[in-house]
């Protein structure tokens, strides 16, 4: 369906950026609870055994990061989730389009992706580490997979939801099936990509710190079995925090470069 | 004189799950070299499903469509095409919107520009040619379409419903310019509405009311009005008589079909 937007309505304000009043209201907001989290939790620390409180994890942090522990552990698991998730992706934008395009292809791949998309791409370690070993090889494997299966089906899916009258504005303007592809398919579906990317990205992250558990050296999943191995109670909330915020920080990317590149969409 | 565009015998059907259902009963129509001929009809009665088999987006289960003696075989940048969904490439900004079809023929990059300019000139669009198309109205969409249409310079223009969205205001205005370009440039135009007024207002020569149920030509009726079609043509005697008798076959035709 087209919106029908007044003239007036005419992009009042910069994409990515809300008023400058609003801004600084829910920081403001975020800043309130922050501290209310802070507190509460030193609160419970002094009430419940073994829970380190704020300023232990602080001292903890300090300690991990002076000596390079958490940016070396940060860094092994940014890797692998980035290799993984960029083969994935890289993998999955072809084959997702080849479905949307050419039915023959959607009816020999569809039975698979439906089948393997019901797995959980964890419950795939313990084969992986057997036919691949205990090194790197298993780990970017289930993320690549993680990655994989939810671009796979966005990208089909943005091709399957173009417009049929885009479609069809294109070729009464004489476009031929290449140029419909090249100009219309893809244009229409980068924002069903980009959302598949970002659903992926996060369960590219929760795979990694999974799949760190289970027989690694270095990495923040590593981190938090080796700590609750020696019961190093601010060890675990470090790593946990490091897990958060990464995460946080890798999907507000990827938001701010969807809102970039979709900016053309219409929003209500 | 040959015509322009020609449906000989024109029979479209649908297979549906357990009955095949006729959009389209042996409609035979020409439409005339630099004829505006317009098409009014009840909903479902395969205005556009015959407009689309002009474009060449859809192919006749039996009988022919030709244009300048050839069946057509396929959409092509000789027919433009204006859909009633607008239909604007929304990635992309009105000046590139306007130019897609010139780049799909390779027009060398001055003359695309130019070319580009000038029809956005021409619909009143110059303001906003770096604008994209979810910032402006439904009006200002549907110009940047014709625009876009008007940028190959197409011999013929098949419209449907192309201002069947918009307020009666912004229509009055997009049907003025729309037959100012017209008279200047004389191309061939079917243009599809469900609105009695505005197939009056546009016809040069004659209207084609369609029946429903199965499609098909009801009535042909003339129309010798002047030009240019002013406010004063629109209020006129002759105007009110015409759009009187195309009323009539229009919102009547239903107890005759129910009756046969
Ligand atoms: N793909 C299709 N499959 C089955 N029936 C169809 C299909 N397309 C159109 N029809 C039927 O054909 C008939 C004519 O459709 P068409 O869209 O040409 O009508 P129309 O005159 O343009 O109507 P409107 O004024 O509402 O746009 C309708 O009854 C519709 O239900
Ligand atoms: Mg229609």
């Amino acid at each position: 369906m087209t919106v029908i937007t007044a003239p007036e309505k005419k992009s009042a304000q910069p994409p990515g950026r809300r008023g400058g009043r609003s801004a600084a209201r829910s920081l403001v907001l975020g800043l309130v609870a922050l501290v209310f989290g802070l507190v509460v939790w030193a609160l419970a620390s002094r009430g419940v055994e073994h829970l380190p409180g704020p300023a232990g994890v602080a001292t903890e942090a300090g300690r991990m990061i002076s000596d390079g522990m958490l940016f070396d552990d940060a860094l092994a698991s940014l890797r692998r989730v980035f290799t993984g998730f960029a083969l994935g992706v890289v993998l999955a934008v072809p084959v997702g389009f080849l479905m949307g395009w050419y039915p023959v292809a959607r009816g020999l791949i569809e039975p698979y992706i439906q089948f393997f998309r019901t797995i959980p791409p964890l419950a795939l370690i313990p084969l992986a580490i057997v036919l691949m070993g205990i090194g790197e090889t298993p780990k970017i494997f289930v993320i690549f997979l993680a990655a994989f299966m939810s671009c796979v089906v966005a990208a089909f899916q943005g091709v399957v939801d173009v417009d049929r009258t885009l479609i069809n504005a294109a070729r009464v303007l004489g476009a031929s099936d290449r140029t419909i592809f090249l100009k219309v398919v893809i244009p229409a579906s980068t924002p069903f990509i980009l959302v598949g990317m970002r659903i992926g990205l996060g369960s590219c992250w929760a795979t990694v710190v999974a799949a760190e558990l289970i027989g690694a050296q270095e990495g923040l999943g590593y981190r938090m079995q080796n700590a609750s191995t020696y019961y190093l109670m601010s060890q675990i909330f470090v790593a946990l925090i490091a897990i958060g915020v990464l995460g946080l920080v890798m999907d507000r990317l990827l938001l701010r470069a969807e809102r970039r590149l979709t900016n053309w969409q219409e929003r209500r | 004189m040959t015509p322009k565009i020609s449906f000989r015998d024109v029979v479209k059907t649908y297979e549906l799950k357990d009955t095949t259902f006729t959009a389209l009963d042996h409609v035979s129509l020409d439409v005339a070299d630099r004829e505006f001929l317009t098409v009014v009809g009840p909903s479902g009665c395969g205005k556009s499903t015959l407009l689309s088999m002009a474009a060449g987006l859809l192919e006749p289960s039996a009988g022919q469509v030709l244009v300048d003696d050839a069946p057509v075989t396929g959409p092509g940048p000789d027919r433009g095409v204006i859909f009633q969904q607008y239909a604007l490439f929304p990635w992309l900004t009105v000046r590139h919107n306007v130019e897609f079809g010139l780049r799909i023929a390779s027009t060398p990059a001055p003359e695309r520009r130019e070319r580009a300019e000038r029809a956005i000139e021409l619909v009143g669009l110059g303001d906003f040619a770096d604008a994209l198309p979810k910032t402006l109205s439904g009006g200002m969409k549907q110009r940047c379409a014709i625009a876009r249409a008007y940028a190959v310079n197409p011999q013929v223009m098949l419209m449907d419903e192309p201002f069947g969205a918009l307020d009666a205001l912004t229509r009055v205005q997009l049907q003025d310019q729309l037959l100012t370009t017209w008279s200047q440039e004389q191309r061939t135009v079917m243009f599809i509405t469900h609105d009695v007024d505005e197939a009056v207002c546009l016809a040069s020569r004659r209207v084609v009311v369609m029946a429903a149920r199965p499609g098909r030509v009801h009535a042909v009726i003339d129309v010798d009005l002047p030009y240019p079609r002013t406010e004063d043509v629109r209020l006129s005697p002759e105007f009110t008589r015409i759009r009187n008798e195309v009323w009539h076959a229009v919102y009547h035709q239903n107890l005759t079909t129910t009756a046969a």
